[in-house]
């Protein structure tokens, strides 16, 4: 904004040569970045006859969706010819519980962890923060024994603990960064008129933090949908989500490959995370920004 | 009165934070120990407690896959960061000289991270297809003698990881630089230009040396990333061909959930874990000095 008021930036009236690479850059770069989503886009409206013979790059001579019919509901994994729905199924119903606890857990606490400090905060907050690092490989074969042990694995129910258990730092390191930004008067005050730990929470707290709990909702959701590791392993055969099931589709393969279902198939897939990407705008960028995202 | 509930507050935020607790201390902490003391043993398909030291890093140390892991995760690693962190700093640099249209640049340079790595390893396995790919194009072209079958060739596939990951994370890094560089002072630009620096010198020694910052942001959750390299792998080659494009993370989940050796694997997971903590913990010291913790500012 005051930027604009700056006498550094070019009149725009008179473009330079070196305005000109600037741009010539840049739109070949968005080219560049662009490519896949628009082959991905072009081979899934094609047919196979087409995909053997035309090139890659060309647009389809006459678009149809049957690709896109036989990915959502006939594409086969192993002996299963269900298509990617049931995946799309499991990773809504692994999505929605996992990112509410994680939430949950998460926000209370980072609120905890802000406003009173028990003895040892320190620690666990440093404890949770390196672990954020850790890659999954150190923990997995231990969880595994313990989800069996406490009969929870291959489970949704584990699947959405898992989910609890690694979005923990990232979402308690956003609340309690808001939390701690907030000015303590606002809690004091509170808790000279007599309010306790969990009213000061839900009556004051939480009404503040909506905006991140908007940047959580958004991060959780790309997280959890992206993630393929951990629904592979916790999930179950009955549960996989959308990432495996897709990952199955295209690798599991008989005979010749169907391109066409494979590219329509992974579209769909990346159908969620993009729609909250473009969606969101900024916030995407705020979260990015507030939290490492998990990758 | 007051004084009950004060300590029945201070009983509620313990008991507010039992999950974090019981999760740091069993799970994290727990797993990691569990995962330590599996690698001293020489457990196969189940654990055992048969301790025997540091065997298992000196059998990983002469295992041609694993040798060829982390060879693979080096030369992925040092190239996929210098790329992502160029073309990162390119983009954001470029998009700061208020070019027109900048929300639509911006967009359209970040929306791959937004995918999963399974999407981007099989949107780019289809591009490479040696017979109907890209080099098909070259072909009908006219380039008939032209090759980019890097996706077969053991000696080049690593690459084709290479462009997969460029491809998904500059734009993080670029959303990281563009919030940095717009926090550098106009002024200095002005005072810059006054003086008759050209715009390049400007950049790289000035500007650069001032987003130190969120250079090692960037380079942090990149390292990491490079660390946890699996779905990508799996998704685009599933290793192969043969062990040409193997990466520590599958290596570990091949031992432990086909080949069956957990002791072999659980070395391998804690190797990758030290890697990590080697990169992290200079950082971290250096971030928790300057403000207060914070995994990315």
């Amino acid at each position: 904004m005051t930027a604009m008021a700056q006498p550094n930036g070019r009149r725009p009236k008179r473009l330079s040569a070196g305005r000109i690479g600037l741009y010539a850059f840049l739109v070949i770069s968005a080219l560049f970045f662009l490519t896949p989503l628009y082959v991905m886009l072009v081979t899934s409206l094609k047919p196979m006859s087409e995909i053997r013979t035309g090139n890659i790059l060309a647009l389809p001579a006459a678009p149809s969706l049957a690709a896109w019919n036989s990915a959502w509901s006939s594409a086969c994994t192993g002996l299963q010819c269900n298509g990617i729905r049931v995946g799309f199924l499991n990773s809504i119903r692994i999505l929605v519980p996992s990112v509410m606890a994680s939430i949950m857990v998460g926000a209370v606490t980072g609120y905890a962890l802000s406003f009173w400090r028990p003895r040892g905060a320190q620690l666990l907050f440093a404890t949770l923060m390196v672990m954020a690092f850790i890659p999954y490989q150190v923990f997995i074969y231990p969880l595994v024994r313990m989800f069996s042990q406490a009969g929870i694995a291959n489970s949704l129910l584990g699947i959405v603990v898992v989910h609890t258990i690694f979005g923990l730092p990232t979402m308690t390191l956003l609340f309690r960064n808001h939390f701690v930004a907030l000015p303590i008067e606002l809690f004091k005050a509170a808790r000279v008129d007599g309010a306790g730990f969990w009213r000061i929470f839900i009556q004051i707290m939480l009404p503040m933090a909506v905006p991140i709990i908007v940047v959580a909702i958004i991060l959780q959701v790309t997280g959890i949908w992206n993630d393929f590791i951990l629904g592979l392993v916790f999930a179950g055969r009955e549960n996989l989500p959308m990432t495996v099931q897709l990952n199955n589709i295209v690798n599991t393969t008989q005979g010749e490959r169907t391109y066409n279902v494979d590219m329509a198939a992974t579209l769909l897939t990346a159908l969620v995370p993009l729609a909250v990407y473009f969606l969101s705008g900024r916030w995407f960028v705020r979260g990015i920004a507030a939290g490492a995202v998990k990758g | 009165m007051a004084k009950r509930r004060l300590i029945g507050s201070r009983v509620s935020a313990q008991v507010a934070l039992a999950p974090a607790l019981l999760i740091a201390l069993v799970i994290y902490c727990g797993s990691t120990l569990w995962t330590l003391w599996i690698s001293l043993t020489t457990s196969r398909m189940l654990p055992n407690s048969v301790f025997v030291g540091l065997r298992q890093y000196e059998v990983l140390a002469s295992n041609d896959r694993w040798l060829a892991s982390i060879v693979n995760l080096a030369v992925f690693g040092v190239l996929f960061m210098v790329a992502a962190l160029t073309v990162g700093f390119l983009l954001a640099a470029l998009i700061d000289f208020r070019v027109r249209a900048e929300s639509l640049f911006r967009s359209v340079f970040l929306y791959p991270f937004s995918m999963s790595f399974i999407v981007t390893g099989l949107a780019w396995r289809w591009m490479l297809d040696p017979t109907l790919g890209f080099e098909k194009l070259l072909h009908d072209v006219g380039f008939a003698d032209a090759h980019f079958n890097w996706l077969v060739r053991p000696d080049r596939v690593i690459y084709t990881l290479v462009i997969a990951a460029v491809w998904h994370a500059s734009g993080l890094v670029m959303a990281i630089m563009l919030a940095g560089l717009r926090g550098v002072d106009r002024e200095i630009w002005n005072a810059a230009r006054v003086d008759g620096l050209p715009v390049w010198r400007i950049l790289v020694f000035i500007v650069i040396p001032m987003l130190r910052g969120s250079f090692a942001t960037a380079f942090v959750l990149l390292a990491t990333s490079v660390v946890r390299l699996y779905d990508l792998s799996v998704a685009m080659t599933n290793g192969g061909p043969g062990i040409a494009s193997e990466v520590p993370a599958k290596f570990v989940m091949d031992y432990l959930f086909e080949r069956g050796n957990l002791a072999l694997a659980t070395a391998a997971a804690t190797t990758m874990l030290i890697t990590v903590i080697a990169v992290v913990a200079p950082w971290y010291h250096w971030q928790g000095r300057k403000t207060h913790v914070g995994a990315a500012h």
